[in-house]
This record gives structure tokens, C-alpha cells and sequence, in this order.
């Protein structure tokens, strides 16, 4: 092997890891950014959402044999049903409350979640089966690819296209913009707000909760999950900036390369390099790369 | 937060002259000094605690700046204290203690210059990050800080040359309590104070500040730092009591538990930073080991429970029972 | 008389927006001035310009004939312009006294004060206690802003205003949603005001305006339409079909 290639393959490596890390980032986080533009809510317990997907894709796999593919729809539709309650039995009664308060209930909200985690299933990570489809190597070019990794990119970018179709074309979509924009307009021109709200909350939950399962072999489920990652997802979000649909995709697509670059190449830096270049770019740009100037 | 709370605490108009309960908590802590000699230990942690939740109130409660990387500044106050006394030939604990406050204070501005441009969701997201950064730093530069190992060979020496650190802790937990006088008289003066106003005139109304002419950002910064002074403080006071730093001090669980603890106490009063980290401590010591579940679940559940009815927090409960019973 | 503050071209534009539109004013020593136009004008834009809370797409903004344009906000409050605001902009758990003594307090650089208490600058209390009762709300002066009625909490924003020994205030709808019988409270503390002090007044209201201003500004679109006497400018036909037939609708 010259040096040359060898360059070129840890390049194509990291590029590889990087990019599925990103989308997993992309598909928990996105969700977050959208509730934070649009209902201006500080909700730090999203996190919970993505580690309950996990565990369902880890019960659905591990303890009823069913099928990977029903098992990631079951964390999304289980998870979007559950959220509606919480929305409309909790979070609901905080939009508008003070961001403390908001700070303050989802963290109340983020350690009854990890207690109930541990009461379930205790202080180990939850075993995640994969099909055997998905655990092989794949060759592309002459180079080997975990399938698995490959199987996530491919989704994330799925799910981003079909989230920019469901923004972007729809009539829903439209509200949501609108409403992302100016509430009280979006009100005023007889947009039911509060359905819409519902709607996005469970959309954004399930979303949480669909990276969550998908992402479930590289962040594995357990109990301190939604600690654990808060500063990731938080990152993505005010990197992307609020209320902005691409913004979390370029800013995951960043940060997902940037940490699996860090790791594989100056790995006694840890994290350091992330967090430094997160604060770097925020003093830059305040509101993220495509936040909305206020 | 209540009219009365309120208006007792800050102001042109307000009362600054010390009211007979303002001294229980001290009263409180001496009388457990002597009724309660085998918990002593667990004493001096409430004390630090409460020195900690202090500095929090200070910038969360009267300032309005949501932060959950406060142990950025308990870490490097805990650190600083125990390079001073592990390298250095000082080791007399009110230098250490001094060395802490200034290293807290300095990074406390230098972090506050950045974080307190931006707003709401991205502040804390950087406290967070700067607190990740720090623990990052202190992991990776195992040879100075020892690492997961922790730091030790800390040399305290005896506070004035004459009161030496027991095994008892007895002189420990009096030292704790001299500093937390300090620091609580200290802050009350700047909680009167104009500066102590102007921050809650911040915290209620940023750009009607603006509009007066204050430099917002400025004072922001200012308060910020003087937090950090202080929390840098009750990091030199965990060093020395304990003469060993680990790397948990820089952790997210002590930021987080310390807003927790202020919450439940009241925030913005003073008060509820000490009421709140004596609860917390209490139940964790007594529940924490054998139910960590039903502990974190307790939490969440008080937590939520705050938010919901009570957000004065205990003092507001106390205060509101207090004002009943006053008046049949 | 020789003028205070005044703006040349001064332009402002969000996105494809123009909101602020080639205005040029200019406001003397004590000047009675008012600013009015349809919802949407760019009127409280302008505000916001002169006191620099949004910076312009062009022009300049000078003060004693210097340019200010690139000064921030603090320093144009130190410099003399103050300003209340539309929708009542205080804070909520503060006394009325404590509201206004911020402002002294700022105005006379002791808000750095870290450890004298606040109760012992008498100079700044009897400072407060003295425009409150200019204003006629001295008695309130230990209630939370919250429990002050809405007229009253109108009354405290021109207080805070007036704590800031402006040289310039702009006043941006001084009685909007106050009742009319108490408006004419309102008018009477403006009457009242030191006549050296220009005020530039943002008013729906045509007959608060009447009484109150000697120079009228009408701004459409961004833009201003004509500028004069009061007499003049409500005699003018462009003025009556863009804003008086803007009020009978809104």
C-alpha cells in the first residue's frame, strides 16, 4: 500500500462513517428544530423521544422476533402516539411560559424518563438484533462497507427528501412554514394552531424516535441516553439554526464528519474539536447557518 | 415570584435591613454542628452546595441567564485549589481558596464574553459545551490532573496557621460556614445594590434596559463573573475539604443538580439556595444508594411538581404559609 | 431655532421590503412634532432608527448637527434621546419607583454601584418622587407595575422616559389603548413638559394630534408624503384619502 491510497481510504472510511453518523444525528435532531422555530419551546427532553425509540426496536427485535423493517414503523407510530398525550396533557400548558420554566419542566420530564428507563431495563444498553441483511459488508469500488451503515445513509437521506417534500409541497407543510414564520399571522389567517402544534409534535417525536431505532447500533439505548446525547442534538440544532429544515441536515452532515474525523485522527482531542468549532461558528453566526435573523 | 418576595429584596424603595430569619440558616448550621457531630462530612457538602446554588442564583435567579454548565466553574475552582496545593509550595487554604476564586472568575468572563451574545436555546446549549470542554481538557491532561484517576497529594495546611483539618471534620465544616457567610453577605450587599436591580430590571425586560441606556451586555458579563468567582469558591472548598479532585466535579451532573437544588429551594430569593441544597442532600444521602430509580423519578416528579404549582419554590410555599398564619 | 435631531435620506429595507423610504426630518429645539400615517407607514421603523435599536440600509441620522449613525444605543440614550414604547414595556415585578429609579439611576452612572443598596441614594428617590408627581401618580409609587391599571402603566412609560432628562423624546403612541376620557390626562402631562425638550410624537389619534403637534409628518409606505402646519397638512387631499380613510376602516 502507498501512503497515497492509504490516505484515500481512510478519507473514503471516515467520509462513510462520518455521513451515517450525521444522519442518524440529522433524523433525531430535526424534529427538535422545528418545535424550537415554531412553538419557540425549549424542549431539552427530546432526547427521550429517540431513547424510547430505541428500546421499542430493541423489545420488537429482541423479545417478539418481528420484522426490523415493522419493528423502526412501530418505534415511529408508537412513540408519535405517546407524544400527542404528553403534548396535550403537559408540554402544551408550557408554550409561551418562560424558557426557565421550559428548561425546567423537560428536565423534570428527562429524569422521570431515565428513571423509568432503569426501572425497566435496568443500567445495561438495550441488546439491539439486526437482521442478518443488514450485518454484512457490502463492496463498492473495491472498498468494504458495513451494510448496516450503508442501510442508515441511505434512509437518512430518504427521510430528508421526503421531509422537504412534506414542507415544501404540502398543504400542512405550508401551515408549518407559516407558522415557523409568524404565529400569530398563521393564527390570524385561520391556521388551528393548536391541531398544528399536535401534528408537528408527534411528527417531530416520531422522527426522534425513528433515529433512535435506526441509529440504535451506534447509540445504543439506555437509561442515561437523553444526557448522555443532549449536547449533540443541542449542537446540531443551533448550529443549523431554528426553525429551519436544512439547516439541521448540513449542520448533522458537519458535525457527524467533523466528530468521526476528530476520533480517527487526533483522537486525545476527544470532543474538544466539535465543541470549538461549534462556539466558533456560533460567535460567527449567532443564529446558526440558516437561523432567521431576529 | 411573589409581589412580596420581590419587593423585600431589590430596590430604591426596598428594605436592605436584616430581618430576624435571615440568621436561621446560620443558626441552623451551627446547631447541627453540635447535635449532629457524626454527619459532619455530609454537613460541609450541604454548605458547599449551597455556596454553589448561591452563585447560581445569583446570574439564573436575578440575572435570568438559563445555564446547565455551572460546574464549569466548580471544576476549575476544585481544580486550581488542588494545583496550588498539589505543585506549589502554598498551602495555606485562604491563598488556594483566593488562587481558585480569580482562576473561576477569569474564565468566567472569558466564556460569559461569548456566551451571552447569543440567546435562549444557544446559551445553554454553550454553557453545556464550554463544561464539555473543560472536562475534556481536565480528562485529556492526565499528568497534571490525574485523570479518572483524580488529583491527589494535596497539601492544606492549617486555615490561619492554627486550626488544622480534622479527621472529625470539625474544622472543615466551620471553615465552609465562615466562607458561605462571606460570600452570602456579598451577595446580599449586590443584590440591593443598583447593580443588583439593574440585573432583575435585565432579567424582566432586556430591551426596555436598552432603551434606559444600560449596557445590558456589560452587566450581564459582570454578574456572570462574579458568579463564577463564587462557585470557584465552593470548588476550592470541595478540594480542600475532601483533598482530592475528581473528574466528576466538571461533569453535567453537578450543573444539573445544582439548578435542581435551587428550583426546589426558590429561585431569585436568596433563601431557596439554602433551603433547596439542604433538602436535596438529605433525601439523596437517604435515599440516592439504595433507590436510585425511585430517586431520579423523585426528582423528576419534584421537579415537574415546581414547575407546575409552586414555582417560588419551598421559600415561596413557607412564605405564603408564613403570611397566612400571620394574618387570621 | 436650531435643530436637534435630523435624519438625511435615511433608508431601511428588510429583504425587498423599503420600510423606512428616503426620509429626511428634521426636529428643532423644543419641538412639538408628530408623525402620522396608515398601519404599516414604517413609523415605529423610524423610532428604531433614531434611537438605534436597527441600523439603515442608508442615510444618516445626526444629533447637534453630528453624525450619529453609527452610534449605539446606550450611548444615543447618554446623548439625549429617549423613548417610550407603544405597547406598555416595563417590568413586571418591579415597583413604579423602582421602574423610573433605573432610569435615574443609569442616567446618573450608578448603575455599576455594586455595594452601597439602592435605598440609600436619596437624591435618586426624591428624583423619582418628583417626576411621579409632575405625572399625578405619586401615590402609586410603591405598587407593582402589575397592579397598575393600564392608563396609569401608560403615565409610568413617559415617566421612565422623562428619568433619562432627554433632550429629544420620541413618543410612539403615547395614549394607545387608553380610554379617550383618559387621554386627555395624557395630553395634559405632555403639555406640561419643559418646552425646551423636542418631542416627536408617532399618534393615530387625529384629535390628540391636533391639540398636541405644531408640525405634522404624514409617512406612506415608508416614504414621506407631505410635511407642514397642522391646518395645512389635514387640509390636503392626498392625506385625507390615504389616512383619514385608512382610520374609518381600522
Amino acid at each position: 500500500m502507498n501512503p497515497v491510497s492509504d490516505l484515500a481510504a481512510s478519507l473514503i472510511s471516515i467520509g462513510f462513517y462520518g455521513i451515517s453518523y450525521a444522519m442518524i444525528l440529522y433524523v433525531i435532531s430535526v424534529g427538535l428544530s422545528i418545535t424550537m422555530g415554531m412553538m419557540g419551546f425549549v424542549n431539552l427532553a427530546h432526547g427521550v423521544f429517540a431513547m424510547a425509540g430505541g428500546f421499542v426496536l430493541s423489545i420488537c427485535l429482541a423479545r417478539y422476533g418481528i420484522p426490523f423493517p415493522l419493528a423502526l414503523a412501530a418505534a415511529f407510530l408508537s412513540v408519535s402516539v405517546a407524544s400527542v398525550a404528553l403534548e396535550r396533557g403537559l408540554y402544551a400548558r408550557f408554550y409561551g411560559a418562560g424558557e426557565l420554566t421550559q428548561v425546567l419542566f423537560s428536565i423534570g420530564l428527562i429524569y422521570v424518563a431515565i428513571a423509568l428507563a432503569r426501572l425497566e431495563f435496568g443500567t445495561q444498553a438495550a441488546p439491539i438484533m439486526l437482521p442478518d441483511y443488514l450485518k454484512g459488508q457490502v463492496k463498492i469500488l473495491g472498498h468494504d462497507f458495513p451494510t448496516y451503515r450503508l442501510f442508515v445513509i441511505v434512509f437518512g437521506f430518504a427521510i430528508a427528501f421526503a421531509l422537504w417534500i412534506a414542507i415544501e409541497k404540502t398543504r400542512f407543510g405550508a401551515f408549518v412554514r407559516a407558522a415557523v414564520d409568524n404565529r400569530a399571522m398563521a393564527q390570524s389567517i385561520g391556521i388551528d394552531t393548536r391541531r398544528l402544534f399536535t401534528l408537528t409534535f408527534a411528527l417531530g417525536s416520531g422522527m426522534a424516535a425513528l433515529g433512535g431505532a435506526l441509529g440504535a447500533d451506534v447509540l445504543a439505548p439506555q437509561w442515561n441516553y437523553p444526557l448522555e446525547h443532549l449536547v449533540y442534538f443541542l449542537i446540531v440544532v443551533s448550529v443549523g439554526g431554528f426553525g429551519s429544515l436544512h439547516g439541521p441536515f448540513v449542520a448533522a452532515l458537519l458535525i457527524g464528519i467533523a466528530d468521526t474525523l476528530g476520533k480517527y485522527w487526533f483522537p486525545e482531542f476527544g470532543a474538544f474539536l466539535i465543541y470549538a468549532a461549534t462556539i466558533g461558528l456560533l460567535l460567527w453566526r449567532p443564529h446558526g447557518l440558516f437561523g432567521a435573523c431576529s | 415570584m411573589t409581589a412580596e418576595a420581590r419587593s423585600a429584596q431589590a430596590g430604591y424603595a426596598g428594605a436592605t435591613r436584616y430581618r430576624w430569619y435571615e440568621a436561621v440558616p446560620f443558626i441552623v448550621a451551627i446547631g447541627f454542628y453540635f447535635a449532629m457531630p457524626d454527619y459532619l462530612s455530609l454537613g460541609s457538602r450541604i454548605l458547599i452546595f449551597v455556596l454553589f446554588a448561591l452563585s447560581l442564583d445569583l446570574v439564573l435567579g436575578f440575572g435570568g441567564i438559563v445555564t446547565l454548565g455551572h460546574s464549569a466553574f466548580l471544576g476549575t475552582g476544585a481544580y486550581v485549589a488542588g494545583f496550588i496545593g498539589a505543585y506549589s509550595p502554598v498551602s495555606d487554604p485562604i491563598i488556594q481558596l483566593l488562587g481558585a476564586v480569580l482562576a473561576a472568575g477569569l474564565v468566567g468572563f472569558l466564556t460569559g464574553c461569548i456566551i451571552l451574545r447569543t440567546k435562549g436555546l444557544t446559551v445553554i446549549m454553550l454553557t453545556l459545551a464550554f463544561a464539555a470542554i473543560l472536562l475534556e481538557l481536565a480528562n485529556k491532561a492526565s499528568a497534571i490532573t490525574g485523570g479518572t484517576d483524580g488529583l491527589s497529594g494535596i497539601q492544606v495546611a492549617p486555615i490561619f496557621g492554627r486550626f488544622e483539618f480534622d479527621l472529625y471534620g470539625q474544622t472543615g465544616y466551620l471553615y465552609c460556614l465562615g466562607v458561605l457567610l462571606v460570600a452570602w453577605y456579598l451577595v446580599r450587599r449586590l443584590v440591593h445594590s443598583p447593580f443588583g436591580t439593574s440585573l432583575t430590571g435585565i432579567r424582566d425586560n432586556a430591551s426596555r434596559m436598552h432603551a434606559i441606556g444600560a449596557p445590558v451586555y456589560w452587566r450581564l458579563v459582570a454578574a456572570y463573573s462574579i458568579s463564577a468567582a463564587i462557585a470557584g469558591a465552593a470548588g476550592a472548598l470541595l478540594t480542600q475539604i475532601n483533598q482530592l479532585v475528581g473528574l466528576d466535579v466538571l461533569g453535567f451532573e453537578p450543573s444539573g443538580e445544582v439548578v435542581v437544588m435551587l428550583i426546589l429551594g426558590g429561585v431569585g430569593q436568596i433563601y431557596g439556595a439554602f433551603l433547596g441544597p439542604a433538602v436535596f442532600l438529605v433525601l439523596q444521602d437517604a435515599l440516592a444508594k439504595q433507590f436510585p430509580e425511585f430517586w431520579y423519578l423523585g426528582i423528576g416528579i419534584g421537579l415537574l411538581f415546581v414547575v407546575w404549582y409552586a414555582p417560588t419554590g419551598l421559600i415561596g410555599l413557607i412564605s405564603r404559609v408564613a403570611r397566612r398564619w400571620g394574618r387570621p | 431655532m436650531s435643530v436637534v435631531l435630523e435624519t438625511l435620506n435615511l433608508q431601511r429595507s428588510f429583504g425587498a421590503l423599503m420600510v423606512t423610504d428616503n426620509v429626511s426630518l428634521s426636529i428643532p429645539v423644543g419641538a412639538r412634532h408628530a408623525l402620522i400615517g396608515p398601519n404599516g407607514a414604517g413609523k415605529t421603523t423610524l423610532i428604531n432608527l433614531l434611537t438605534g435599536v436597527l441600523s439603515p440600509s442608508g442615510g444618516s441620522v445626526r444629533l447637534d448637527g453630528e453624525d450619529i449613525t453609527g452610534v449605539g444605543q446606550a450611548a444615543r440614550v447618554k446623548r439625549g434621546i429617549a423613548r417610550t414604547f407603544q405597547i406598555n414595556s416595563l417590568f413586571r415585578n418591579l415597583t413604579v419607583l423602582d421602574t423610573i429609579a433605573l432610569a435615574v439611576a443609569e442616567r446618573s452612572g450608578i448603575g455599576w454601584s455594586i455595594w452601597r443598596p439602592a435605598n440609600s441614594y436619596r437624591s435618586v428617590r426624591d428624583e423619582c418622587m418628583e417626576i411621579l408627581t409632575r405625572l399625578g401618580i405619586a401615590d402609586e409609587a410603591l405598587r407593582q407595575i402589575s397592579e397598575l391599571a393600564y392608563g396609569k402603566q401608560r403615565l409610568v412609560e413617559i415617566a421612565v422616559a422623562l428619568g433619562l432628562r432627554p433632550r429629544v423624546l420620541l413618543l410612539d403612541e403615547p395614549a394607545a389603548g387608553v380610554p379617550s376620557m383618559e387621554s386627555g390626562r395624557i395630553l395634559e402631562v405632555l403639555a406640561e413638559l419643559p418646552s425646551d425638550i423636542a418631542i416627536l410624537m408617532i399618534e393615530h389619534d387625529m384629535d390628540l394630534v391636533a391639540r398636541f403637534a405644531n408640525r405634522i409628518t404624514v409617512l406612506v409606505a415608508g416614504a414621506v408624503l407631505t410635511e407642514g402646519a397642522p391646518l395645512e397638512v389635514m387640509a390636503d387631499e392626498r392625506v385625507r384619502s390615504v389616512y383619514l380613510g385608512e382610520a374609518l376602516h381600522g
